[in-house]
């Protein structure tokens, strides 16, 4: 999603053998109202890249998608992807989208929201909505800060790290979100940076393959905002950090090509940090009732009863 | 076995709030999401209740703001939906209140009022949340409230609500007080189909031709739903004909004035009003919800004591029925407005009568209704006092 440089462009041949201008997305994408409006090098075009490959490989039909978003850059991708979207207010996606899947339970409904827009001012529908187990997939674009506002701190701004609010550092300790959803009851959680597109589409295939409440991490570069703060440079020069940082949760170092699921359920070490590896992987795949199966049960159950 | 009606046919003895519940049954009203809050709490329970044997599905949300989203996604996906609350939950519901207003989604949200400020007299009656209902989320937008004065009326008023809301794609607000939805009265509750509910308008055209705020005279824009093949977009920023966000003033000036002539310009969908001895009346009564019982027993004593005193009283408070109330009020000498606040709908009927003849307020800090004595006293205490001796 790096734009081609404009001589690149420019070169770009016309002629009629020339080959067809299209994206191989434009039928799940809304291609007439491109340009979208994400800086150079930011990372949320690549999520919605492999989140779109990674629902046609789960074979969820264009017509039965619905995409909640919150407020924020990230909440953005609903102008962008060909579903049923709803653009709603700052930290409610959640509850939004779970009265749409309780109406239609027929709808495989995502949100897709920032990290300041699901864990600060709509934490509390997350967890509830993980307690809950409703049947979503809940997808974080985190960029340790807020960047459509112009890079203030948020929840899951590192420790130590600087951004408009915090100039002198980040004096608060930011949340571990793998750890939090797993804690709160998520069927499904994963966490994987925009370096990895293909294990991002396979996971996304994945977690649209499972019932309940899943919640996929995807930590993108925000070099226009977060990265220029912390003289991490461009977005290129973002995912060259993730690059040096990056390991997979459960392997002793490096990337091996599969990906184990530990089984203990501590995500303690998970927790992102500065200058510390980035632990990416699935660490949670369970299955458990989920909300609507448990409201039928009981249901049923009152029905059957004299 | 046969299925039930989901229509509890008869006469019933039943708290106001309950029969809030049943309104919204008859009306079809199949999805609940609120949070529990006195007074209001009887309309969950009784929706816990009563959804699940006929097919409808209640959640139990974990806040007020979260209640409303998820009344509006069930909308979206075309259930009619409904959540209800109090004061201080009433304040967390405006700000998805104006995303309903703004996306243009049916649902109906009920406040049962108590008073405030704050958490203030949790247990018993205000009607302190008027201009709440009016003006509480923030931007240009025209809201739709209704207040009964009995469960009887809360039934129907409910009801009505739901047919407004779906009619004009716009949320709807039912006023209620402690008094009225704690109060168990004769209800009775008609069989299926006598009264009408109207229902949003579907597309007209294929989705390849669908334009989600394209509108016609009626200024309504007809309403996909998800799920229906129309690659749906809808959103809380300022929004063209397609749906798309276009954040400048030109956009702005189509989109806002459309949204307030929709409510404006269809006042025969939603206005009621009732009047008692109106016709010749040289004092009228202004008074709503539980006080319009209040004031009816005091323009009834008045007129017994050959006052001629006469009663307006809103069923739908918002948009204040402004034509009706001039026409009524033309050839009086006096106007009272009695309210269980300090005065909020009067404000209102004062810049009606703008200086023509005194306005004299009513007026309460909260916690029990008016007795009519105190309503017969602000009719002229002079004429009062005359009739006494």
């Amino acid at each position: 999603m790096i734009p081609a440089a404009p001589e690149q462009r420019e070169r770009a041949p016309e002629t009629e053998n020339a080959p067809p201008r299209h994206h191989p997305l434009d039928s799940v994408l809304r291609s007439e109202v491109l340009p979208h409006i994400w800086c150079p090098g930011c990372g949320i075009g690549v999520a919605l890249g492999a989140f779109l490959q990674g629902l046609d490989r789960a074979g969820v039909p264009v017509d039965k998608r619905v995409i909640v978003g919150g407020i924020g850059c990230s909440s953005r991708v609903v102008y962008y992807a060909r579903a049923d979207t709803y653009h709603t207010t700052h930290g409610r996606a959640i509850p939004f989208a779970t009265g749409i899947k309780l109406a239609n339970p027929a709808l495989h409904v995502t949100v897709f929201a920032g990290d300041g827009d699901l864990f600060a001012i709509g934490g509390n529908h997350f967890i509830h909505g993980a307690r809950r187990n409703m049947d979503l997939l809940v997808v974080c674009i985190n960029n340790f800060n807020y960047g459509m506002t112009g890079g203030q701190s948020g929840p899951t701004t590192p420790h130590d790290a600087r951004t408009t609010t915090t100039p002198s550092g980040n004096f608060e300790f930011p949340f571990n979100l793998p750890q939090l959803a797993a804690a709160v009851g998520a069927v499904y959680v994963a966490r994987w940076t925009t370096l990895d597109v293909r294990r991002l589409r396979d996971c996304f295939t994945e977690a649209a393959s499972r019932q309940g409440f899943r919640f996929v991490e995807v930590l993108a570069p925000c070099p226009v905002s977060f990265g220029k703060n912390n003289d991490i440079g461009s977005g290129l020069d973002e995912m060259d950090y993730y690059r040096g940082l990056e390991q997979i949760w459960g392997s002793a170092g490096g990337l091996p090509n599969r990906v184990e699921v530990r089984e203990d359920g501590d995500l303690s070490g998970t927790e992102i940090s500065l200058h510390r590896p980035i632990i990416v992987g699935k660490f949670v795949d369970r299955p458990r009732p989920t909300f609507l199966d448990n409201y039928r049960a009981v249901v049923t159950a009152r029905r059957k009863a004299p | 076995m046969t299925e039930k009606s989901p229509v509890l046919t008869g006469a019933h003895f039943m708290l106001g709030d309950q029969a809030c519940a049943e309104g919204a049954i008859y009306a079809g009203c199949r999805f609940f999401a609120g949070y529990p809050i006195t007074p209001a709490t009887e309309i969950a329970e009784r929706m816990a209740e009563r959804l699940p044997e006929i097919g409808g599905q209640y959640i139990q949300m974990e806040d007020e703001i979260g209640s409303v989203a998820a009344v509006l996604g069930a909308s979206v996906a075309g259930v009619r939906a409904m959540t209800a609350t109090s004061g201080p939950g009433f304040s967390l519901m405006q700000e998805n209140l104006g995303l309903g207003f703004m996306m243009e989604v049916p649902c109906v949200v009920v406040n049962v009022q108590r008073g405030g400020p704050s958490t203030g007299l949790p247990t018993s009656v205000g009607q302190q949340d008027m201009m709440q209902a009016r003006f509480g989320s923030h931007g240009d937008y025209q809201a739709i409230a209704y207040a009964p004065s009995s469960p009887q009326e809360a039934f129907e008023l409910t009801i009505q609500a739901f047919s407004t809301a779906e009619r004009l794609r716009t949320p709807v607000l039912v006023m209620m007080d402690e008094v009225v939805g704690h109060m168990r009265e004769r209800v009775v509750i008609p069989e299926e189909g006598k009264r009408t509910v109207l229902a949003r308008r579907l597309p007209s055209v294929p989705p390849s031709e669908y334009r989600p705020y394209r509108v016609g005279d009626d200024l309504v824009p007809e309403m996909a739903l998800a799920g229906a093949g129309y690659s749906v977009r809808m959103t809380s920023l300022t929004h063209d004909e397609l749906g798309r966000a276009v954040t400048d003033t030109a956009t702005q000036a189509v989109l806002l004035p459309r949204l307030l002539r929709k409510i404006l310009e269809h006042r025969e969908v939603y206005e009621q009003y009732e009047l008692r001895h109106a016709k010749d009346a040289e004092v009228l009564v202004v008074a709503y919800g539980i006080t319009g019982r209040s004031a009816a027993g005091a323009v009834e004593e008045a007129r017994a004591r050959g006052m001629r005193v006469g009663l307006f009283r809103p069923k739908t408070v918002w948009p204040f029925p402004t034509e009706a109330f001039l026409r009524t009020a033309r050839t009086v000498r006096r106007v009272v407005v009695a309210e269980v606040n300090m005065g909020q709908v009067a404000l209102e009927v004062e810049r009606l009568v703008a200086g023509r003849c005194p306005v004299a307020r009513v007026t309460s800090p909260g916690g029990e209704v008016f007795a009519p004595e105190r309503i017969l006293a602000a009719c002229g205490p002079e004429r009062v006092a005359q009739v006494r001796a």
